[in-house]
């Protein structure tokens, strides 16, 4: 192939489809390669739409987007083993359009998101891997597909494929994934009619629900479930770090599996249908994890970045938010003249540093570090939490004096003072 | 040498799904794939064209979205598609659709002789494999189905060798172009694409006809009223109700349970017992 | 190529709202036929089955069973009636002539089209054979009337004396009724095993009608230059098999499908296997079992590593005993099954084999 293109982005999920878009809408020639077989067939997410990183590349995606429900309600639940403490955030002000958060189906949103992409003059093309970058001593000036005349050449190529960037092994840009530094999350999709979830989780029409759950149905390594309620079924997962499930030789499916059982969750899977059953990887080495993100030629967005925010269960924002302020950062050079360089493109960087995306990255850098050599707060403080919880709650002619001292007995007893001090601080520094 | 290839877009059945609660197909989210016996008729198309040259047209007759199958073909090495689409089409059984699909022959036929049409075998959805003989029989063609290789062909003379299965042998005939063919599955591998294609392919300005172009004037042969089958009701087949009995022992060792299932099958079942081994080795 | 009278739009009514009137011109045709294939001097065992499926048909309504014959003469064609008497046809319409000595197309739609202008059936039933396909198409198209394919079970809606014909529809999830009202004949085509083989009656008898063909050689474009037999030493004959061993994608791996096959040696029976693992290159096409391969009826199937997914479940349900394997206790299969262990195929295989082996060697010792 001897044809050039101003862009070549190597991915359709959300933050090549935010890349190819952005760049093609300001006129720009971009190809975008996407190994399966059709945008969103490799990808897998919870999955929870963030409104405001969609909003800055398509304003009115909500004409025509695939969108399950509108999230209205926040649960985040600490599990014990039968029990859970939580706190709900519900407010009639996210019922106000426009929405902030829904629940999609990445099948239905990803194809809707190509189109868009398509229709703004990007050049598509499926089923083909990109095997190879093409480089001229240092810098990157096109890409080899496993397709017969498949090498393509381009002014910047913009890896957008995903957690496992085997691209971006490849050219040295980052290591091998730490199984530290990734998460193993599996989930599966449960038919239920939506007059069942309505009543179930009290919403009614396009209204969500979404529950965050940690505790002991990660079994003592670091995690967190999920669910969330689509339009005629529910997402349930659970994700804990790689390197955990290695080393406490425990199957993803299997941990799903009781997590489903828990007698607080049970119930809402009550007469539901398993549909699908997808696992994948996510990155949550955090700001520490990240690689060098551009060079002469070369620009990393989304997963394959590792701009994902663990702790607060953001990862297609970031993906779509890098997306667009890479394809950006091209327009704005390529409209002065500019030579992509490495130099140049260090922009992107700057101007990422300005964002949310690096800002809540950098605010949680401490976070993996900390949990991972902490898991008494997987384990212990959730069973502190709830058995405190059990021992209030309990009306058995105990008077309310003696049940605190109790409750500070079994913090104190199990922690002792000061490992109760010390994780503390260790939270403390961790949220700073 | 002018190859026509009819090909259909399908769900991909193997990934229906049953709605457990509504009893009805869930169509929605499930891919749409080009009908994967066609890409052999295709391929053989394609492998007759690397050696003798020539054009192959890639024909379908579906929705607009139908286009993705026709741009899968392009990206094969088709050179020219055309997919036919028209309201009018709608509830067409496979008489309807040969005559469709029949009439688009005809029309493409003024453009550029056809020497050959190549068809599925059969579709996934409908299995069927009554549109293939149906347009051979409305164009004149000789028919030869479940054809396993083409052993050779002469476009000067119009004639062409191939094998064809039957049920206890092949048939190796000999017959005159033009002639529609439907290949077997198995016999050959669709090529990968090239760069080339996949780009010729994303970028193909699609040829879209509707019933007046496809030249049909008679329009009480197509759709619904050209239709002589009707589906009068679909169901979701009753599950047997008799469930199988579970063989359990209280070791649930593997001898254990193959020796409690023998003695059951053959108390309950004794003439088992002589069938097996009857042809025992 | 005479067509078939041009049926009147307006007489159509969808099936089940208003008493459906049929075309007064189409009344005229009566009788169930079916199409007796033939190869090699032996009939196909499908055409027997839909004898007796015809059978029943026809004594619903009340009308006569007729086989169809063709072939060149003094091959046997006349022994193809007398057998066919015997499963069950009151007549056999025979056409002999030279050109019909092997299968082609062309001379046998003009010999089948031509009858049935002639005699005008109601209902016409062909094996889905490749034979049996290749035709049905040509002829239904000749006749421009509806065609059902692959159907699984044919009634008579006595409301209206018509044919409803039931096959799998989206994959074999779902089942399907349908139906041609106003065109005749009536078509269907039926896999070999899907109608179970009737009892053969050798003391009844029947009437021949004999019909000319009215073609000659020159002008049959299509020649037969050789027919090449099939090895039948390896080729598998699931068809007809009394055991069949089967595994599906719960073995997990090609290496372990070694174990069917050695259970099935000692079973002396055939080997089957699901569409995924034939897919997956594990088998040979011919083994697959299924609604896009063969539909099986033996004494015994042994499934082992099947799930009972729909689309396998319609090629071998109605096997007299089934035993399934599975390590799945919630697998469809043994919703259907008569016999289930659920446990690691891996393991009970061999332990079946050697359980089936040990049962052979006392038997022996015993008989």
């Amino acid at each position: 192939m001897d044809e050039k293109f101003d862009a070549i982005v190597v991915g359709a999920g959300p933050s090549g489809n935010a890349a190819a878009y952005t760049m093609a809408k300001a006129g720009l020639k971009v190809l975008q390669i996407e190994r399966g077989e059709y945008p969103g067939s490799k990808n897998v997410q919870g999955a929870i739409l963030y409104s405001d990183a969609l909003e800055k590349i398509i304003p009115d995606f909500r004409d025509d987007a695939p969108l399950e429900r509108h999230l209205i309600e926040q649960r985040m639940w600490v599990l014990d083993d039968k029990s859970y403490v939580g706190t709900h955030y519900r407010s009639d002000d996210f019922n106000k359009p426009p929405y902030n958060r829904y629940t999609i189906i990445r099948a239905q949103f990803d194809k809707w998101f190509s189109k868009k992409v398509q229709d703004a003059g990007a050049l598509l093309i499926c089923e083909t891997t990109v095997k190879d970058l093409i480089m001229d001593g240092d810098r990157v000036i096109g890409v080899q597909t496993d397709r017969e005349g498949g090498a393509v050449y381009a002014d910047v190529v913009i890896l957008a494929d995903g957690v496992n960037s085997l691209l971006a092994k490849k050219a040295g840009f980052h290591a091998e994934i730490d199984p530290k530094n990734v998460a193993l999350a599996v989930k599966e999709i449960h038919f239920m009619p939506q007059e069942t979830i309505e009543a179930r989780f009290n919403v009614s029409g396009d209204e969500g629900v979404v529950i965050e759950m940690v505790g002991k149905i990660t079994q003592g390594m670091m995690g967190t479930g999920f669910l969330y309620t689509n339009k005629e079924s529910l997402t349930i997962g659970v994700g804990c770090m790689l390197s955990d499930f290695k080393q406490q030789k425990v199957s993803p499916y299997a941990l799903l599996e009781q997590m489903k059982e828990h007698p607080s969750i049970k119930p809402l899977l009550a007469g539901g249908e398993m549909k699908e059953y997808t696992a994948h990887l996510i990155p949550e080495g955090g700001y520490n994890a990240i690689p060098q993100i551009s060079g002469d030629g070369w620009m990393i967005v989304g997963d394959s970045g590792m701009f994902v925010n663990a702790v607060h269960r953001e990862g297609s924002n970031l993906a779509m938010t890098t997306g667009r302020i890479a394809a950006e950062t091209v327009i704005e050079l390529k409209a002065m003249g500019a030579e992509l360089t490495a130099k140049s493109l260090a922009l992107y960087r700057d101007r990422l540093d300005d964002t949310f995306v690096m800002k809540d990255l950098k605010k949680y850098r401490r976070m993996p570090s900390v949990f991972h050599a902490n898991p008494q707060f997987f384990t212990s403080y959730p069973e502190l939490a709830n058995q405190a919880a059990h021992t209030m709650l309990t009306v058995d002619g105990v008077d309310k004096k003696t049940k605190e001292r109790e409750i500070r007995k079994s913090f104190v007893g199990k922690r002792s003072l000061f490992g109760l001090l010390g994780d503390a601080f260790k939270m403390w520094r961790a949220f700073e | 040498m002018h190859i026509v290839v009819c090909i259909k877009q399908v769900p991909d059945s193997a990934q229906i799904r049953v709605h457990p609660v509504t009893n009805t197909i869930m169509r929605q989210g499930v891919p749409a794939i080009v009908n994967p016996y066609d890409l052999y008729s295709l391929e053989e198309a394609l492998r007759l064209k690397d050696q003798f040259g020539g054009r192959v047209t890639v024909l379908s007759m579906g929705p607009p979205q139908a286009d993705a199958a026709l741009r899968k073909a392009i990206s094969f090495g088709a050179d020219e598609a055309i997919l036919v689409t028209d309201r009018a089409f709608a509830g067409s059984d496979t008489l309807a659709t040969s005559f469709a699909l029949a009439s688009a022959i005809r029309q493409i036929q003024k453009d550029m002789p056809v020497d050959m049409v190549f068809a599925g075998k059969q579709t996934i959805d409908g299995d069927t494999a009554q549109v293939g003989p149906g347009i051979a029989k409305r164009l004149n063609m000789q028919l030869l189905t479940y054809v396993s290789k083409v052993d050779s062909l002469n476009l000067e003379e119009g004639k062409i060798v191939v094998q064809r299965r039957a049920e206890g042998g092949v048939q190796v005939l000999q017959t005159a172009l033009p002639c529609l063919i439907t290949m077997l599955e198995g016999t050959n591998e669709m090529r990968f694409a090239t760069m080339h294609n996949m780009f010729r392919a994303a970028r193909y300005p699609l040829r879209i006809w509707d019933k007046d172009a496809a030249g049909i004037e008679d329009i009480a042969k197509i759709g619904l009223k050209g239709s002589p089958t009707i589906v009068s009701k679909v169901f979701a087949p009753t599950p047997k109700s008799v469930k199988a009995e579970i063989i359990d022992t209280e070791s649930n060792q593997p001898k254990d349970l193959a020796t409690t299932l023998l003695a059951k099958l053959f108390t309950k079942h004794p003439k088992l017992r002589h069938e097996i081994g009857k042809q025992a080795l | 190529m005479s067509e078939a009278p041009a049926q009147d739009a307006a007489a159509k009514k969808p099936a089940g709202r208003k008493k459906f009137e049929l075309d007064p011109r189409l009344e005229v045709y009566k009788g169930v036929w079916v199409f007796i294939e033939h190869e090699r001097g032996h009939v196909h065992p499908v055409s027997w089955e839909l004898l007796g499926e015809g059978r029943k048909l026809a004594d619903k309504l009340g009308v006569e069973l007729a086989g169809v014959v063709m072939g060149a003469p003094g091959i046997g064609t006349r022994h193809f009636c007398e057998e066919a008497f015997g499963y069950g046809a009151d007549l056999c319409y025979l056409i002999e002539d030279p050109v019909l000595a092997n299968y082609r197309n062309e001379p046998f739609t003009k010999g089948l089209t031509d009858l049935v202008n002639q005699y005008q059936p109601e209902i016409l039933l062909l094996g889905a054979t490749t034979q049996g396909r290749d035709l049905a198409g040509s002829v239904a198209t000749t006749l421009q009337t509806g065609l059902t394919a692959d159907c699984t079970e044919l009634n008579i809606d006595m409301e209206n004396r018509s044919l409803a014909a039931t096959r799998p529809t989206f994959g074999g999830s779902l089942l399907c009724t349908i139906v041609t009202l106003n065109y005749r004949p009536q078509m269907a085509t039926v896999r070999p095993r899907v109608m179970a083989m009737p009892e053969r009656d050798q003391t009844r008898t029947g009437r021949i009608v004999a019909h000319h063909l009215g073609m000659v050689e020159s002008s049959i474009i299509t020649k037969v230059l050789e027919y090449i037999p099939d090895n039948m030493q390896n080729k598998p004959q699931l068809a007809f098999a009394d055991i069949i061993v089967s595994g599906g994608r719960g073995l997990k791996k090609p290496e372990n499908f070694h174990l069917i096959w050695d259970l099935a040696k000692v079973l002396g029976a055939e080997v089957g296997a699901t569409r995924p693992v034939v897919q997956a290159g594990w088998v040979d096409l011919e083994r697959q079992v299924g609604q896009s391969g063969k539909t099986v009826r033996p004494k015994l199937y042994i499934a082992a590593g099947i799930s009972g997914a729909i689309q396998h479940r319609v090629g071998m349900e109605d096997s007299d005993v089934i035993i399934a394997i599975n390590n799945d206790p919630n697998a469809p299969i043994f919703d259907f099954a008569t016999y289930g262990i659920v446990g690691n195929a891996m393991t009970i295989l061999p332990a079946l084999t050697e359980a089936f082996r040990q049962q052979l060697a006392t038997a022996k010792l015993a008989g």
